[in-house]
């Protein structure tokens, strides 16, 4: 086990090196929001992307976008928005200015970086003041969807789930936002498949859960998914509105949405540095290798996939409280004994992980539309996180695979976690795994094979790997996929004092 | 004795099956009884459910009866509602037009690709055009598919390749040369003045000046599309809402075998 994880350490070291000479444009774009630029143009482009699209277009992009509005902010004495604006009219060009001495433009950055970086650890506090004066709950959480597409319905389900005892809201996003390559702006009321994230979004959700919050008396979390094209620019505008779990995953977005990998790999890495930053809990996606690879063969896929996002996540300054490893319950209901696999599989990566929140996913893949049935496959999957203290428990719908969750769907589901985790309360206590049983046996099983994957995902390198197709069955060429014409070589000159800042006060090695 | 679900003074009803009057069978022929379950946005209480009740009697039920009812939020209440439904329906009626073609399960295209074609097939995805929505290309293309369909990615006999949104024309039936591709999906989403009909003719044109337009099975879908449009614009088959890559797979690889055979 702890060799499985120096390997697993040193396969992230060696994608390290190539992440810290890279920028993206949506790493720059963060830096613009970071700086306080915010709202769209006439024709709704976000004014980030204005200012980093016109660097870009003067080829400057390589020594960072704040290079250029800090100069700017010299020469003009206007506020970062102000330069924006002016850009956006076509009235400015801040690649024109001559450039002054860095010091200077450092300075002049200042200020406004860390006004802008003091309201998300005044979020980071605030959150830790209302968990520490509602009291924290020891129990699994209980983790629920919405996805009207619709905020203002999605208040009105998150609200009533809630109150039925849900701790953690997820908003779902609109199908296909990860491959959009901006942040829509404002409330929005139509999406597919689920609602927009947009920092108005988050804003009004965050309002309506502490409203809640209060009345019951229980911190209520909010997720969102910093995945996709806009990984750090949604873990900046999250931590701006006190989102408190982010699913923020690469791996995720390499398999399944085709996103290239050097351009995801990249922006994980800040929008990591800023959820640990911003106190926030990630969520990795690791569960929905399951739904494509079988959950019995690929369950030591999903094993080593955790030791490497577990480094990545330490790398970027995230504390084992902070990194939800996922995983999930998607065995064939068909197989013999597949729910005692199921607690090898749990059992085990509470052992190996002990610290830190484990995410487990529900039964999808074989959920059929026999509700009856399948809130007996919820009932089975309930049972193993409370024999087995996962932390983060997204709940099963009885109804999964035929619409989006009713809100009797959602109070049924709750119903049936809060009966086991009452009723079974202390039993993984009182238990204690055979000694040579099949619950060992698998475990160890699992285990050796992750650690021969590491192995070779050693020698070949992590990039090399998914173009094999070694994860959830998926090919991926490196340079393949969506976002790679986003990926910037930093130059010698690149200029970045707020990664700077936030590195330092993370106490991260290895950035200039 | 009281109504609903224990009652002993049941009407007489018929108790022989007759397919000109079927219902729902609980334990007794033509007993009617159903099960339904929902939500009404009030306060729980008498009144409410009451309301259930007469809802239940709109739907048709007879001596409906309230097995469960729940308060799930501030002014929304759950019913588990029981009773008999007086409605039937005329079974030697039914006239249930054939669905064209039965889809296959993954398994099965891959095998009937391996008996029948014995190579891989190169399926080529897009959506042209100026239409930006990869929702429906993604959901046929991408190996995690859609609402538990797995998409053509993960299909060992085929390769897949998906090339997102915004495709010119011009490019797509390159990479088809390029890539000796079988088949060629096209995705069209959301269309303004019926742009998406002449982007889709022009696909065409392009392929018969190439002269590949024969030795590929073309395909368009989305939720404007129909097979009888498709067909008019010179496409093999056109697929709408609700399409699995299942669908979309079993027509190819059947009509590529029956060119095959021909």
């Amino acid at each position: 086990m702890e060799r499985a994880r120096e390997i697993a350490k040193s396969i992230a070291l060696d994608t390290q090196k190539f992440i810290e000479k890279h920028s993206t444009i949506s790493i720059e774009r963060t830096i613009c929001r970071l700086l306080g630029i915010d709202g769209v143009d006439e024709f709704d482009v976000p004014l980030p992307n204005i200012v980093v699209d016109h660097v870009k277009e003067s080829g400057l992009l390589s020594n960072g976008v704040a290079l250029y509005l800090g100069n700017a902010i010299l020469h003009t004495n206007k506020s970062p928005q102000n330069i924006a604006e002016k850009i956006s009219q076509e009235q400015l060009n801040i690649t024109k200015f001559p450039l002054k001495d860095k010091r200077e433009t450092r300075e002049a950055l200042f200020s406004i970086t860390e006004k802008n970086l003091d309201i998300i650890k005044r979020n980071r506090q605030r959150r830790e003041e209302l968990i520490a004066k509602f009291g924290e709950k020891k129990e699994p959480l209980i983790y629920l969807i919405v996805a009207t597409g619709n905020i203002f319905e999605d208040i009105v389900q998150a609200q009533a789930a809630a109150r039925q005892g849900a701790d953690v809201i997820a908003v779902i996003r609109s199908t296909g936002q990860s491959l959009l390559d901006y942040v829509p702006y404002g409330a929005t009321k139509e999406g597919f498949g689920g609602t927009y994230a947009t920092q108005e979004n988050f804003r009004l959700m965050r309002a309506a859960l502490d409203k809640v919050s209060e009345e019951e008396g229980r911190y209520i979390r909010l997720t969102n998914y910093c995945s996709g094209l806009c990984m750090p620019e949604i873990a900046a505008m999250g931590a701006f509105e006190r989102v408190d779990m982010m699913l923020n995953d690469a791996l995720y977005g390499i398999l399944f949405r085709d996103i290239n990998m050097k351009r995801t790999m990249v922006d994980q890495y800040f929008s990591r540095m800023i959820n640990a930053y911003a106190g926030v809990i990630i969520n990795t996606g690791e569960d929905n290798y399951l739904t494509t690879d079988d959950a019995y063969e690929a369950a030591h896929t999903v094993l080593a996939s955790q030791f490497i996002n577990e480094q990545f996540a330490k790398l970027a300054g995230l504390n084992e409280e902070q990194i939800g490893l996922g995983h999930a319950f998607e065995m064939n209901p068909e197989l013999e004994n597949g729910f005692v696999y199921e607690l090898a599989q749990a059992q085990m990566a509470r052992e190996i992980f002990p610290d830190v929140p484990l995410k487990y996913m529900p039964p999808t893949k074989y959920m059929t539309g026999n509700i009856f049935k399948g809130h007996v496959q919820d009932t089975l999957f309930n049972m193993i996180t409370i024999l087995t203290n996962q932390r983060i428990h997204l709940l099963g719908m009885l109804t999964e695979g035929i619409h989006t969750p009713f809100m009797s769907d959602r109070a049924l589901s709750i119903e049936n976690a809060r009966y086991i985790f009452k009723s079974m309360k202390d039993l993984g206590k009182e238990i204690i795994f055979k000694e040579g049983g099949i619950i060992q046996r698998r475990a160890s099983e699992v285990l050796s094979k992750a650690y021969n994957l590491l192995t070779k995902i050693e020698k070949e390198g992590l990039f090399k790997t998914i173009e094999k197709g070694i994860f959830a069955r998926i090919k991926r060429p490196i340079d393949g996929g969506k976002g790679l014409d986003g990926v910037i070589s930093k130059s010698k000159d690149y200029f970045n004092p707020i990664l700077d800042v936030i590195s330092s006060e993370l106490k991260l090695g290895g950035e200039s | 004795m009281g109504g609903g679900l224990y009652s002993t003074d049941k009407k007489e009803f018929d108790k022989n099956l007759d397919l000109t009057k079927i219902k729902p069978y609980g334990d007794t022929m033509n007993d009617g009884k159903i099960q339904v379950s929902f939500t009404l946005p009030v306060e729980d209480g008498e009144k409410a459910t009451f309301a259930a009740l007469e809802l239940g009697k709109k739907m048709g039920i007879e001596e409906p009866s309230v097995a469960y009812h729940v308060s799930l939020d501030q002014g929304y209440t759950y019913f588990v509602l029981y009773g008999s439904l007086k409605h039937s329906i005329d079974y030697t009626k039914i006239k249930v037009e054939s669905v064209e073609i039965e889809a296959m399960t993954m398994e099965e295209i891959n095998n009937f690709i391996k008996t029948n074609i014995t190579r891989k097939l190169v399926v080529i995805g897009a959506t042209t055009g100026t239409d930006a929505h990869t929702v429906g290309i993604d959901a046929i293309m991408n190996r995690k598919g859609f609402a538990g369909h797995y998409g053509l990615e993960r299909y060992e006999m085929i390769d897949a390749y998906n090339l997102g949104s915004q495709v010119s024309n011009e490019t797509f039936v390159k990479k088809a040369i390029d890539l000796n591709a079988d088949v060629l999906l096209v995705s069209q989403t959301v269309t303004q003045k019926d742009i998406h009909v002449s982007n889709l003719t022009n696909l065409v044109e392009l392929l018969e000046a190439e002269e590949i337009r024969d030795n590929i099975v073309l395909i368009c879908g989305g939720p404007r599309i129909s097979n009888e449009l498709a067909k008019e614009l010179g496409y093999d088959a056109g697929f709408g809402p609700n399409t699995f890559s299942e669908n979309v797979a079993t027509y190819f690889v059947k009509e590529i075998h029956n060119r095959k055979s021909k």
